[in-house]
């Protein structure tokens, strides 16, 4: 067990935990924060998607010991919590969710893909989004709602520019 | 008294309302919906507490039907809000919790919105009447002068309202009227209509509440070592390095209870999740296998399954002489066509949180698609009374069919009456691929033969594992499985064979547990039906559309297939290497089609678009039949070109989306869906999209490449026949 001090969503928390423990169940069970999920365990389905320092990881592979220099730790309950993001609100005019429980893990990588990439084209989307795995197949709309959210961004930002 | 006036209390408060005003129940035992009034002081013996509106106004609807991410959240307080009068805002909904006040309680079987369309809408019209009656008793006008508007009735002439708050007491007196008057479709503002569902900001944001996400005041967590071989015995456990793990609090030998059978396991018992987990994997358990080692294997299945495609099945029906008129048939055509094992893999892995109290009391917090199914196994499980169990349904996070079989519930149950504690058990994905229940891998035996052009002979001979058979309330030797039959019929399908046609099975029985999947047998069986009269339109020399149409008299049937026709531009010249088939199946009173177009490349083809029809009657969202519709074009692609289940030596050789992959959103073909507006009652939606996805795509590789791929799944940047 070790004592770690970390940032979650611009909170600083302090955990005692085991060192080997993934940064998701740490979220989840220590921090309380649940809308980061569980799917695989292996990496492979991104359901457990969070940002560290602005980069998506999968906390389900993120040992809470290799956090080290990381500042920030960000999880779906830190993405718009005061107005919801472009991503969030295209994802609801587009309804992307069925059972909504990937969900929190494909916004986290589609959040990181528009931080880097402003005007992301189809491939770009393919290659950002295509570790997270949707069983109810909401993937058209989901590839669609980053498109759109992509626009409100650009059609916000000129706004801000003639101001 | 005192009983009933606590028991009034306890609702008021769970409910939140303040008051009872109206409330109205529908007879859940009745096939006419028959309305009733709910007795507040009796409601403890009363049955179905459907709709409340209270003073205050709240509109407070029971819902029946646990959401999986198919809508039943929007669609059952839709058919509510349409004929009571009010927005779809202003409609609270409660999960119900099994009790048999509230009838049946299940989502599966696309039944929703079928079984509920009537009687929902008929309570929430009896309510309208009521209120609309009140209203113009008091103004003392007649009531044909008031409407019912956005929970409120407005006396037109004047302009004069009163909201549905100041109206429910009094309304409450009045007899409930037997046949409320139902609204014409044309009037609808609701069903029918576009309306976004009020769940989704919740599922955007991370604060929608999944079973997985419970938390009860002095839980502890449980991860549980199943047998590898699925039902083997323990016989020793070596829990040395697992005690060696902060954390965990203890290890004890447990159980897994099937519907069917019980097998043993050991449970780690933590304080979090991931020390019951490490410590799960820490342990040393030695098992007694018995012949599992032989008797798990798909291989063998299967090969009894093609033994069984040699011999005579039992007939679900047979009109003219197949055998005789098939062995004199000039041209003709015997194939088999396999379907595999498949497991659900819903992303949320199944979890429950149960607590077994000192007084003998349960309380369960649990993603189960059938708190009434879940509330019968726990009690029968438990050996407890169902006013003993109280069952808090959460959100699903996938189910597909696999939240209603209720092993990993009944695992909760047995560790918190062992330990005095809230328990949560947590599958892991490896649990969940690897220790089933899957869908069972099938065989269709398929002959057939033509006449002029014209199929005129046809034999579906259906062979496999039944669910009903395995789980529920066994098969005899000499009986046809039930539940194929609706499917696989010439009745369902709407074929009509001028000569001869044979419908018949073969039970083979394995140990491998199955269940229902998405779309049950339908799943399995449109491959060898639709495929297979592709063949038979090949060998007659004829249009695969044109050659269904021969034989298809049904309306419904051929508006969905001239519309799939129209659609996907069927007949209009392909470019070089591609190639179009199509697909028609009726599962759950819906008919669905679907068009898939490909493209040959290197050794295998590319999927470039899918056009799926689909015919569900009446509906509540166009826009949400689409989406479950995208769903089921996802879900059925990846049944048909990733992995299948398969058992060597007794254990599973998948065990997480490495090996059982899952199509991603980069092999996302282009997609196109048709709702045909046919007027007639509600069908299926959830799951009828998802039949003649595989074989459309199976028909159109035959069209690219000549390959006819008879075996699911296949790799489809690798086809080999």
């Amino acid at each position: 067990m070790a004592i770690y001090n970390l940032t979650v969503n611009s909170k600083k928390v302090k955990v005692d935990v085991e060192d080997d423990m993934p940064l998701l169940w740490v979220v989840r069970d220590i921090v309380g924060l649940k809308g980061t999920k569980f799917g695989c365990g292996m990496a492979l389905c991104g359901a457990c998607t969070v940002h560290l320092d602005g980069q998506p990881a999968r906390s389900c592979q993120t040992p809470v010991s290799s956090i080290g220099k990381i500042t920030k730790i960000t999880t779906i309950e830190g993405i718009g919590d005061v107005k919801l993001h472009a991503i969030q609100q295209a994802w609801i005019e587009e309804q992307v969710p069925q059972c909504g429980y990937c969900q929190s893990g494909q916004i986290m990588s589609a959040v990181a893909l528009l931080k880097t990439n402003a005007n992301p084209n189809d491939q770009d989307i393919d290659a950002a989004m295509s570790g997270n795995l949707c069983r109810c197949g909401t993937y058209d709309r989901i590839r669609k709602a980053i498109h759109r959210a992509a626009e409100t961004i650009k059609v916000e930002e000129k706004g801000i520019g003639k101001r | 008294m005192e009983n009933i006036q606590t028991s009034r209390r306890d609702f008021l408060k769970t409910t939140g309302l303040t008051s009872f005003g109206l409330a109205l129940g529908i007879s859940a035992f009745s096939k006419d919906a028959v309305v009733k009034k709910i007795n507040p002081a009796i409601l403890k013996l009363e049955i179905n507490p459907f709709i409340i509106i209270d003073t205050a106004g709240n509109i407070t609807i029971v819902n029946p039907r646990p959401d999986m991410g198919q809508g039943s959240t929007q669609a059952v307080p839709s058919l509510l809000a349409e004929e009571l009068e009010v927005r779809l805002d202003q409609v609270k909904i409660i999960q119900s919790d099994g009790k048999d006040k509230y009838g049946s309680q299940t989502s599966g079987g696309s039944s929703s919105v079928r079984s509920l369309w009537e009687p929902i809408r008929k309570a929430g019209a009896a309510a309208r009447d009521m209120l609309t009656e009140t209203a113009a008793k008091r103004w003392n006008v007649p009531v044909a002068e008031c409407i019912a508007k956005d929970g409120t009735i407005i006396h037109k002439p004047t302009g004069k309202s009163l909201a549905y708050g100041e109206l429910a007491d009094d309304a409450s007196k009045l007899e409930i009227p037997k046949n409320p008057k139902l609204k014409d479709p044309k009037d609808f503002t609701i069903l029918g209509k576009y309306n976004k569902r009020l769940d989704v900001p919740e599922r955007v944001t991370g604060k929608a509440i999944y079973g997985i996400d419970i938390d009860i005041p002095g839980m502890v967590y449980a991860s549980i070592l199943h047998s590898p071989m699925l039902h083997g015995k323990v016989i020793a456990v070596d829990d040395t390095e697992t005690k060696k793990v902060k954390g965990v609090i203890k290890v004890i030998k447990t159980e897994r209870t099937m519907p069917h059978r019980t097998s043993e396991a050991v449970a780690v018992i933590g304080t979090n999740y991931w020390a019951a987990l490490k410590g799960r994997k820490a342990l040393a358990v030695k098992w007694d296998n018995a012949d599992y080692e032989k008797t798990l294997s798909t291989e063998k299945y299967f090969t009894d399954t093609y033994e069984a495609a040699k011999k005579e099945g039992i007939n679900f029906e047979e009109k003219g002489d197949f055998d005789a008129k098939y062995s004199s048939a000039a041209k003709k055509l015997e194939s088999n066509y396999e379907t595999p094992f498949l497991a659900h893999a819903p992303i949320e892995p199944e979890n429950a949180v149960v607590h077994v109290k000192d007084d003998g009391s349960i309380e369960i917090w649990a993603p189960v698609q059938g708190p009434d199914w879940a509330l019968r196994d726990v009690c029968a499980y438990m050996k407890v009374a169902p006013e003993k169990v109280k069952i808090n349904v959460t959100l699903l996070g996938g189910a597909f069919g696999r939240k209603a079989y209720h092993d990993f519930l009944l695992e909760a149950c047995h560790l918190s009456k062992e330990l005095k504690k809230p328990v949560k058990v947590v599958w892991t994905r490896e649990d969940d691929i690897s220790q089933g229940p899957y869908r069972p891998g099938m065989l269709s035996h398929m002959q057939g033969f033509i006449q002029d052009g014209k199929i005129v002979g046809y034999h579906h001979h259906a062979i496999g594992e039944s669910i009903l058979g395995q789980v529920y309330k066994g098969l005899k030797p000499d009986e046809a499985d039930p539940w194929l039959s609706e499917e696989i019929s010439t009745n369902n399908n709407k074929y009509s064979f001028d000569v001869a046609s044979k419908v018949s099975w073969t039970h083979v029985k394995t140990d491998i547990p199955v269940v229902w999947w998405r779309s049950v047998y339908a799943s399995n069986f449109g491959w060898g039906q639709e495929c297979f009269i592709d063949e038979l339109a090949h060998l007659a020399g004829k249009d695969p559309l044109k050659a269904r149409l021969e034989i298809i008299k049904d309306e419904r049937f051929r508006k969905v297939l001239e519309t799939l026709a129209e659609k996907s531009a069927w007949g209009e010249k392909l470019a070089e290497g591609q190639g179009k088939g199509i697909a028609v199946f009726k599962s759950f009173d819906s008919i669905s089609a679907t068009c898939i177009t490909v493209t040959k490349k290197d050794s295998g083809v590319k999927i470039d678009k899918v056009v799926s029809i689909i015919d569900c009657g009446y509906y509540v969202n166009p826009d949400n039949v689409k989406a479950q519709t995208e769903g089921n074009i996802v879900m059925g692609i990846t049944a048909a070109t990733k992995d299948g289940i398969t058992f060597t030596n007794g254990v599973c050789d998948q065990s997480n989306f490495h090996q059982y992959n899952i199509m991603r959103l980069n092999e996302m073909p282009e997609i196109e869906i048709h709702i045909v507006d046919s007027g007639s009652s509600p069908g299926g939606v959830g799951e009828p999209g998802l039949p003649p996805i595989a074989p459309a795509l199976g028909n159109a590789i035959f069209a690219a490449t000549g390959k006819r791929m008879r075996k699911l799944p296949f790799d489809i940047t690798n086809l080999k026949v």
